[in-house]
């Protein structure tokens, strides 16, 4: 995967995917706002979602144990994964042990980020996508680009190509003469899907919520595919991230007020299911849960970018970034786009890869995310705090062990310019010399700059350098006087 | 009441002007506006890029220079943004690192006494009616810091909103970032360019003759942009709309 | 070291700064959200229930009078053309009596399939409790309700509620209700999806047609 400047590079000159983009996102955030406009506790029940979720995240341990033990008593078996190949290994094995060779999915975030359809794929094993949205995905043999929309990149006309030409390949063809009216779209995909359905033996999910005190999992959703997968088939397996624990059931009035507004907008979600365990000749008679770590505990054990974990997935971070907007989900190479996913990604994996050294700056820390969150994480300054990490390294948790990481590489010459920067900004009198040069020079400068420069003259004027900077002006005009406190030239400090 | 400008390294280097201007209108205002040399960059720069060490000695070098100030007032919320919610962060880092208190001593001594403008004069001052005159089109641009980080809230719009003579257009999509980003403009160009572009044509469909904001860093990049595109509307600080008088235009 | 003690030890070594001493409910929370948004009466919350589900295309219908939701369950069908009807094993009998013989009964066992479901025309259950606020309607499996895939597969679902002592104002009153080990299920209008340009359409897998009575006290033609 290329840097994320090179990737966006590319996709701000893709006048298509810049328009589907611009729409989809554009047409959400408006109705986000009334949403969440409507309830005048809106920040309370924001300030109390994060509280919750820091509670759980610094007694995780306790409330994992306590969750591990409600599911086993209701029925359920459960399975830690360290990273993505063990839960690969462990959902292998389980479908493995059913004797099926196809599976149904909800869309899940974890199953994503560990690339489960491929290992199953490498077993011989199917994996069927139920949302619609990833359904188009698959069909497109495409990779997701929004967190609750992955085919938010597709508008409506390539998504009847989309379903025309690829269904037949994976079951029951589109209608004929199938037309891009979404209604139309979404009743092909439910014919599509319904023999799948109704034939599922093995269902595959992952949950927004896990309580800890009852064993309880939630799905939320909207299509009906979520209650589909989690209620026919006769064994269910969720890979859900340990994060994803809330201490107990009277929280989830918090979380379904939030995540639903956040999201799709609406007051609340079609559909919500809760299990615990399994339930006699009602759904289920296996449930196996996997607990995915994957990176999890190291972005725990840094307090700064531990509040990344309280994120409930809505997306809404996404749908106003103006970075986002422009550079399309695939620019962030990972199951997690967006500003969440410029946070998230760098600490599950690391920073040492080019790309996710690049994603803590896919930001013009403009705050916008921050301002959205439903669970308040203050995402600009986890950026800030990660850019850090890129340039100047320091401490970290890698895959449990605490460490000293090395600053990235390719950051020499900037770490040369800041430090000289530095230098003169700490020495007004360097600065007024620059200035000074600057403005007897300023005839001779050229409107487009070589070398970096350039990423900046290439698409903007560059500003005319006055004939006398402020300082000069003051002491012209004021003659030095109320120059008030501090002396010039003082002893450096560092 | 003693009273400090920090005119912030943009506006010192590329926009002495709006320096200019903010030392007209407070004098006008009857405050007595100093400037102590030893000031310099907020550090902004460094700290958004990563180099939190680099930017301790320009923290320290802030405190110091305005140790004898009640009041810092900036013509930027972007930099009175890095001095509120950045300074203590850094202060709280450095404690941390087992370095002590003194950097966030510093920055306690910093943050309470350092107003963004429009803050210092509707907050302290108490007005909104400056006097000022400034017979065009205008319309305005919120920059982030400003909007996200100090909430300045309907601040601008009622200084602007007393200026006789000014038509206040609306901007649409004015809350979106107009992609400067500091070092993000470089290191994203493509990004940043896209956002730049959009705001720019944004701003020039209002048919205002000027862009007002709040930041020259951002205008540089706007009207870096605009320039670009061939728009005539010209980049011009609030500070300068609100210096501007019949007897004075600017 | 199996992951179970691994990841237990990776949490432990990364929660370095919290106090060993502390306890999770020595973190604050602060609930200081509303319980209910408003202030409203009883039939006021009725009403802004009816308006919700109305909202997100659930089709609301009222009964009212005396023995009047037998008379409009058999009309809904009708109108709908079922040929069949799925039915709960606890669904009070007076509900289908004036549903004609004609509509087959399909009763909630265990041997019935998927594919036996997919044949079923409609389903009739009652419900747990009712969210005005939200405009939801919980499905807790009760016998009232049947099991979980009833109201699944079947693409018309009528849902009886109660209003005398269902219909709570908010998700925090609906929660107190409701038992976590029972199979529970939201639903908040028929099936939708924003998954085309982010713009909500209804109607994908779960039952397209959701209609929802609102019963009053005197309606189900019981004491």
């Amino acid at each position: 995967m290329p840097a994320f400047p090179q990737a966006a590079d590319a996709s701000t000159r893709n006048t298509q995917l810049r328009a589907n983009l611009r729409h989809a996102t554009h047409t959400i955030r408006a109705k986000r706002a009334a949403a969440v406009a409507e309830l005048d506790d809106w920040s309370r029940l924001r300030a109390a979602g994060a509280a919750i979720k820091d509670r759980t995240l610094r007694h995780l341990d306790q409330y994992l144990e306590q969750l591990e033990s409600a599911v086993t008593a209701a029925g359920g078996q459960v399975h830690w994964a360290a990273d993505a190949d063990e839960a690969n290994r462990i959902v292998t094995e389980l479908v493995r042990a059913t004797g099926e060779r196809e599976v149904v999915k909800v869309k899940s975030m974890a199953t994503q980020e560990i690339g489960l359809n491929g290992a199953l794929a490498t077993a011989g094993i199917t994996a069927y996508e139920t949302d619609l949205a990833e359904l188009i995905v698959q069909l497109g043999d495409d990779l997701p680009s929004h967190i609750l929309v992955p085919a938010i990149h597709r508008n409506r006309g390539e998504i009847r190509d989309i379903f025309t030409e690829k269904m037949s390949q994976w079951g029951r063809p589109a209608p004929e003469g199938l037309t891009d009216a979404p209604a139309d779209l979404a009743e092909a995909a439910r014919l599509h899907l319904r023999e799948k359905f109704l034939n599922a033996k093995v269902g595959i999910s992952g949950a927004n919520f896990m309580v800890a005190e009852t064993g309880t999992l939630v799905v939320v959703e909207s299509e009906g595919n979520g209650r589909m997968c989690l209620t026919l088939p006769e064994t269910l397996i969720s890979v859900v991230g340990i994060e994803k624990v809330v201490p107990t059931f009277q929280d989830l009035e918090v979380f379904l007020q939030l995540l639903p507004r956040s999201s799709t907008a609406e007051r609340m979600n079609p559909y919500t299911s809760t299990w615990t365990g399994t339930t006699d000749a009602d759904g289920p008679r296996a449930f196996h849960l996997v607990l995915l770590d994957n990176g999890r505990t190291d972005t725990l054990a840094d307090t700064v970018g531990r509040q990344a974990l309280r994120c409930i997935r809505c997306s809404a971070c996404l749908n106003v970034c103006p970075v986002y907007e422009r550079a399309g989900g695939h620019a962030y190479g990972s199951a997690y786009p967006g500003p969440i996913g410029a946070i998230l990604t760098p600490q599950l994996r690391g920073t040492q890869s080019e790309l996710d050294a690049s994603l803590p700056y896919a930001s013009s820390l403009c705050g916008a995310c921050y301002e959205v969150c439903p669970v308040a994480i203050d995402i600009p300054e986890i950026l800030v705090h990660l850019r850090e990490r890129v340039v100047e390294g320091g401490p970290a948790s890698v895959r449990g062990t605490r460490t000293v990481i090395k600053p990235a590489k390719g950051h020499a010459a900037e770490r040369a310019a800041m430090r000289a920067a530095r230098w003169a900004l700490d020495h007004p009198r360097l600065l007024r010399t620059g200035q000074r040069l600057a403005s007897r020079t300023r005839r001779f400068h050229p409107r487009r700059l070589p070398g970096p420069g350039r990423a900046w003259s290439d698409t903007r004027e560059l500003p005319k350098v006055p004939e006398e900077s402020f300082r000069d002006w003051w002491q012209r005009t004021r003659g030095g006087s109320g120059t008030g406190s501090g002396t010039e030239g003082r002893k450096k400090t560092t | 009441m003693r009273v400090a400008l920090f005119i912030t390294c943009v506006n010192d280097t590329l926009y002495p002007r709006t320096g200019q201007a903010v030392v007209t209108l407070l004098e006008r205002l009857g405050v007595e506006v100093g400037f102590p040399e030893a000031q310099s960059c907020c550090g902004q720069p460094q700290f958004n890029t990563g180099y939190r060490h680099e930017t301790e000695p320009l923290l320290r070098r802030y405190a110091m220079a305005f140790r004898d100030y009640e009041y810092v007032v900036t013509p930027s919320g972007s930099c009175a943004a890095m001095v509120r919610d950045n300074y203590p962060r850094m202060g709280a880092k450095a404690a941390a690192e087992g370095r002590g208190q003194e950097l966030a001593d510093a920055a306690a001594e910093a943050v309470p006494k350092t107003y963004e403008l429009t803050e210092f004069l509707t907050d302290v001052l108490k007005v909104t009616d400056v006097g000022a005159y400034y017979p065009h089109t205008v319309t305005y641009h919120p920059t982030c810091h400003g909007l996200r980080m100090l909430k300045l809230g309907d601040r601008p719009r009622s200084l602007l909103a007393a200026v006789k003579g000014l038509n206040l257009v609306e901007l649409p999509g004015a809350e979106e970032c107009c992609g400067f980003g500091g070092t993000f403009a470089v290191k994203n160009a493509a990004v940043s360019a896209a956002m730049g572009a959009d705001k720019a044509r944004n701003i020039t469909a209002t048919g205002a003759e000027a862009v007002c904001t709040l930041d020259n860093s951002c205008q540089l990049h706007i009207g870096g942009t605009l320039a670009r595109q061939g728009s005539t509307v010209r980049p011009v600080h609030l500070a300068e709309i609100l210096a501007s008088t019949e007897g004075d235009v600017w | 070291m199996d992951s179970r003690a691994l990841v237990m030890a990776r949490i432990r070594r990364a929660l370095t700064d919290v106090p060993r001493t502390e306890t999770p409910g020595e973190v604050p929370v602060e609930r200081t959200y509303h319980r209910v948004h408003g202030d409203r009466t009883a039939a006021r919350t009725v009403d802004l229930l009816a308006e919700n589900l109305a909202d997100y295309r659930a089709l609301v219908h009222r009964a009212d009078a005396p023995s009047s939701l037998p008379a409009l369950i058999a009309r809904l069908l009708a109108d709908r053309g079922a040929t069949s009807v799925a039915v709960p094993p606890g669904l009070p009998g007076s509900w289908l009596s004036d549903v004609p013989d004609t509509v087959r009964r399909v009763p909630d066992t265990a041997e019935l399939t998927p594919h036996d479901l997919d044949a079923v025309s409609s389903v009739v259950t009652g419900c747990a409790v009712a969210i005005a606020e939200t405009g939801t309607v919980v499905l807790d499996a009760a016998p009232d309700q049947g099991r979980r895939r009833i109201t699944l597969v079947p693409d018309h679902h009528i849902c009886v509620i109660r209003v005398t002592d269902q219909v709570v104002d908010s998700v925090p009153e609906a929660l107190e209700r409701l038992d976590p080990v029972r199979p529970l299920t939201w639903i908040s209008g028929p099936s939708a999806t924003s998954d085309i340009e982010l713009d909500r359409v209804e109607g994908v897998h779960g039952p397209r047609t959701l209609e929802v009575i609102l019963a009053g006290p005197e309606s189900a033609g019981q004491s």
